[in-house]
């Protein structure tokens, strides 16, 4: 049953990725994002990491999606056909895609990896522990780091979103 | 001596061309003609002085003229071979100052009538102050460099002034004509000065003519194709002379040169640039006699006598009598060439040196007269033809006067001047050598047949239709002429053999009475002819050109040499020669540079396709880079 | 762990993401699909740090908070492009790569 579950998100995962690239509607393009964002949701479902599932569901799926879409709907038509690259790039851009992704597999398949059979699962609460522990393998520090980073680019979004008013306001010169 | 007044002589000519030509549109006509008279009358003024000195006052040291140098180093390449700049002062170079200073004052004077109201006329007086300051700078040279630096002046001044209308088509190709032709004989006077420097290791004067000097005594038998490579050295400077003085075959651009202003012909390609070449050949005299024992000499005597005599066949056809001049200006340097070829060195044996320089300082004047004349003429009926002349002695009587002085003086006729000088070649070549004195006397008694067939067809014969009487020229024209008529009736009682010779020692100069009779008979008969047949209008001149038939048809067309030169650089150098340099020039070399300039274009192209700024494009790089650098290092490298 | 997957299964897929995100990185012409490539690019990698920490080393946590600062950052960099995206929409009015191409200069 998970092996299908798996299989059904996989193939949603992959087939939504190429239409997303590829679609030539800025706003189905968001879309198909999005149908990626849930399904990538579902896997951390399926390997039982519930807390990053809902995450990636409220941030992504809620968050990151909603602004792209905003900011779609601000600066395009909706029925605006985007411009596509030349046949010449796409192929040539494609094939070292596919070189690339073949020697990423070759390297995966040809590797051991030291698979660890289990079945735990992790509450939410190891999670809010580990994250502001401040003993070996706690993580206060980027934590508190990533709370500095989140506020200066909201403010930094703020300031270049606002764009030359707030700027030509806070320079007397001008 | 004083030197800082012979350095001005040349000087003052510069600075006048300088003034007038830097301020041509600022000076008046009326101001810039005083301004350039005056500068000559200055300088003439110096050139006697100088010459005064010279033979009078400094006079003779232990038995000969001394050399006098002044000179600095301008360019030193070794411990001998350098290039000085300087004046030097010895008897045929103060002789050649006075030439070219009363030539170039009476042009000066008789331009300010003939030029006026010419557009250019300070443009005019500015260069031919600068052909002035040339030839001066060429007849005091102390050294073969200088002499070419200031050759090549002159040949710029001559350009610039033949193709002064430079709105006529033919005074253009007239002047390209003779810069070339003189340009190619330059040519081979580069090469042997470069040949001569190369091997005496000096470009001096004094070194060169001295025959016991090392430098030529080292060098005098090393042979090259059977001569000493002093004697093709020498060879070659000649062609350059030859150049200059229109010697066959190089003479085809002088007859062209006719396209400049008459008093332009009168200075530059009658009395004074032309005669460079001999006066080349004169400077370097003693190294020509000894080098070979003169073998080059010889060669000088045979261009000479045959330049003479073809270009005398040549005058007495030709109908534009400023071209019968230029012919016979060609034949009388021919003359002056073949005595400086037939002349020895010591003592009384360099009667053909000096009656070569004798010949060039009168011919100068009467030539120089001849030319005014004609340009006095050619003023009066705006025309350079014969036919369009004719009774002109009524109309023009001090031109009438003052060319037959100079008709007289040219035919050879005692007392005028040329009867002295021509006399003494005469007598130099008999001494040498009958065949080329049989020539000599033909070309004497054509000389007296040419002149007299255009003096009378110019002031005799019927008269023509006019469009307005011919009147007499300005004083400003008639003066020069008197003056210069006054010279040529005079300048032969001037003992010239006293001043110069080889040796500079000087020697009794002395009348052959038989061989001057003989002289004096041929050129009375010559204008007996020309009276016969030229005075009045009558059907005998063209039964005569008839009986000559096919010979007068190309004496008419000047021998066909033209035509031949046309041909010869039209079908043989421009088609095959330049033609194929042209396409390895278009296709090799710029073909080579042009790839090299494409590829690079093409390339900074593609490079610049790589530094386009899109970062999708160094993103496309940067992955594919990893993906390489990946594959490398993961499974090609592992050792 | 899901029952009756391999490890090998996971990682092909989060490959296969990872390079359609590059491609689309390197063909779209719109800074937004730009934008949207790089986010599957973070995925695809958000997704093999979750898949290897519980495959390999299940009593640990690493995997599972780097993937939150990893959203986090990503949440971050969006709204930082969007604003970018907004003033440069602005200010020329296009949001096409081929505008912006002044950073060669």
């Amino acid at each position: 049953m998970e092996r299908i579950i798996f299989y059904i998100l996989a193939l949603i995962i992959i087939a939504f990725a190429i239409a997303s690239v590829s679609s030539r509607k800025m706003l189905r393009s968001v879309i198909y994002l999005l149908f990626v964002l849930c399904s990538i949701a579902g896997i951390y479902f399926l390997i039982d990491y519930n807390f990053l599932a809902a995450i990636q569901l409220t941030i992504y799926a809620g968050g990151i999606i909603v602004l792209i879409i905003f900011s779609v709907l601000l600066v395009h038509h909706i029925e605006m056909r985007l411009e596509i690259a030349k046949p010449s790039k796409q192929f040539i851009t494609g094939l070292v895609c596919l070189i690339g992704l073949g020697l990423f597999l070759f390297t995966l398949y040809s590797h051991e990896f030291q698979v660890v059979e289990n079945t735990a699962t992790t509450n939410i609460t190891d999670i809010g522990t580990k994250l502001l522990s401040y003993e070996a393998g706690g993580f206060i520090l980027p934590f508190e780091v990533i709370s500095v980073l989140l506020l200066a680019a909201m403010i930094g979004a703020i300031v270049i979103a606002k764009g030359n008013k707030l700027s030509e306001k806070n320079n007397p010169a001008k | 001596m004083n030197y800082t007044l012979v350095l001005l002589i040349p000087l003052i000519p510069l600075a006048v061309f300088l003034l007038l030509g830097l301020f041509n549109q600022k000076i008046k006509p009326a101001i810039s003609g005083l301004i350039g008279v005056f500068g000559l009358v200055l300088t003439t003024l110096f050139s006697i002085y100088t010459a005064f000195q010279y033979f009078f006052i400094i006079g003779k040291d232990s038995g000969a003229f001394p050399s006098l140098v002044e000179k600095f180093i301008w360019m030193n390449f070794t411990d001998t071979l350098r290039i000085d700049m300087g004046i030097l002062i010895d008897p045929i170079s103060v002789m050649m100052l006075i030439v070219v200073s009363t030539i170039s004052l009476m042009v000066h004077i008789y331009s300010r009538g003939y030029m006026k109201g010419d557009e250019g006329y300070t443009k005019f007086f500015a260069f031919l102050s600068l052909f002035t300051f040339s030839m001066y700078g060429l007849v005091l040279a102390t050294n073969l460099f200088q002499i070419y630096i200031f050759w090549e002046l002159v040949g710029v001044s001559s350009y610039l002034l033949i193709g002064y209308y430079y709105t006529k088509e033919s005074a253009v190709a007239a002047a390209k004509k003779a810069f070339i032709v003189t340009r190619f004989a330059d040519l081979g006077f580069l090469i042997g000065i470069l040949l001569i420097g190369f091997y005496t290791g000096t470009y001096d004067f004094e070194t060169l003519n001295n025959p016991e000097s090392s430098a030529i005594l080292n060098w005098a038998s090393t042979s090259f194709m059977g001569l000493s490579v002093l004697s093709w050295g020498l060879i070659l400077v000649f062609i350059g002379g030859a150049g200059k003085s229109a010697m066959f075959p190089l003479h085809i651009w002088l007859p062209d040169a006719m396209e400049g202003p008459t008093p332009v012909s009168a200075l530059i390609h009658a009395a004074t640039m032309v005669v460079a070449g001999v006066f080349l050949v004169a400077r370097l005299f003693p190294m020509f006699f000894f080098v070979e024992e003169g073998f080059v000499l010889q060669i000088v005597a045979f261009v000479g006598a045959f330049s003479s005599l073809f270009a005398a066949i040549i005058a007495i056809t030709q109908t534009d009598i400023k071209r019968v001049l230029a012919y016979s200006t060609m034949s009388q340097l021919g003359f002056m060439m073949l005595a400086l070829g037939v002349s020895g060195y010591d003592g009384q044996d360099g009667l053909g040196y000096m009656a070569s320089m004798y010949h060039l300082f009168t011919h100068a004047m009467f030539k120089a007269l001849l030319f005014l004349g004609a340009g006095s003429v050619i003023h009066a009926v705006h025309s350079n033809y014969l036919k369009d002349m004719g009774g002109l002695r009524k109309y023009m009587p001090i031109t009438n006067i003052t060319f037959l002085v100079a008709a007289l003086a040219i035919a050879g006729i005692p007392p005028f001047a040329g009867f002295w000088s021509k006399d003494e070649i005469l007598v130099a070549v008999y001494e040498h050598n009958s065949f080329l004195y049989a020539i000599g006397i033909i070309v004497a008694g054509l000389t007296a047949i040419y002149i007299f067939r255009i003096y009378f067809g110019i002031f005799w014969g019927p008269n023509r239709s006019y469009e307005h009487t011919p009147k007499e020229s300005p004083v400003s024209m008639t003066f020069p002429l008197i003056v210069l008529a006054v010279l040529s009736a005079t300048v032969g009682f001037i003992p010239f053999s006293d001043f110069i010779s080889p040796d500079r020692m000087g020697f009794e100069g002395h009348i052959n009475i038989p061989l001057a009779l003989i002289a004096v008979l041929v050129g009375v008969i010559g204008i007996a002819i020309a009276w016969a047949l030229y005075k009045k209008e009558n059907a005998l001149a063209g039964r005569t050109a008839q009986r000559f038939g096919v010979f007068y048809t190309w004496a008419y067309h000047k021998f066909y040499l033209d035509e031949l030169y046309l041909f010869v650089t039209k079908n043989i150098l421009f088609k095959g020669i330049a033609a194929s340099a042209a396409w390895f020039d278009r296709n090799i070399v710029d073909g080579t540079m042009n790839a090299i300039g494409n590829s690079t274009v093409g390339i900074s192209k593609k490079i610049r396709g790589i530094q386009s700024g899109r970062i999708q494009d160094y993103a496309m790089v940067f992955v594919s880079g990893i993906v390489l650098l990946a594959i490398v290092f993961i499974y090609i490298w592992t050792n | 762990m899901i029952a009756g997957i391999t490890i090998y299964e996971l990682l092909t897929v989060t490959s296969i993401l990872f390079f359609i995100g590059i491609y689309g990185f390197i063909t779209r012409k719109n800074l937004i699909s730009i934008l949207i490539s790089v986010e599957l690019i973070l995925n695809a990698s958000v997704i093999n740090f979750v898949v290897i920490n519980k495959y390999m080393y299940p009593d640990v946590l690493q995997g599972v908070l780097f993937s939150i600062f990893i959203i986090a950052v990503a949440a971050a960099e969006t709204a930082l492009a969007v604003s970018i995206i907004f003033n440069l929409y602005r200010q020329i009015s296009s949001v096409e790569v081929k505008d912006i191409e002044t950073m060669k200069y």
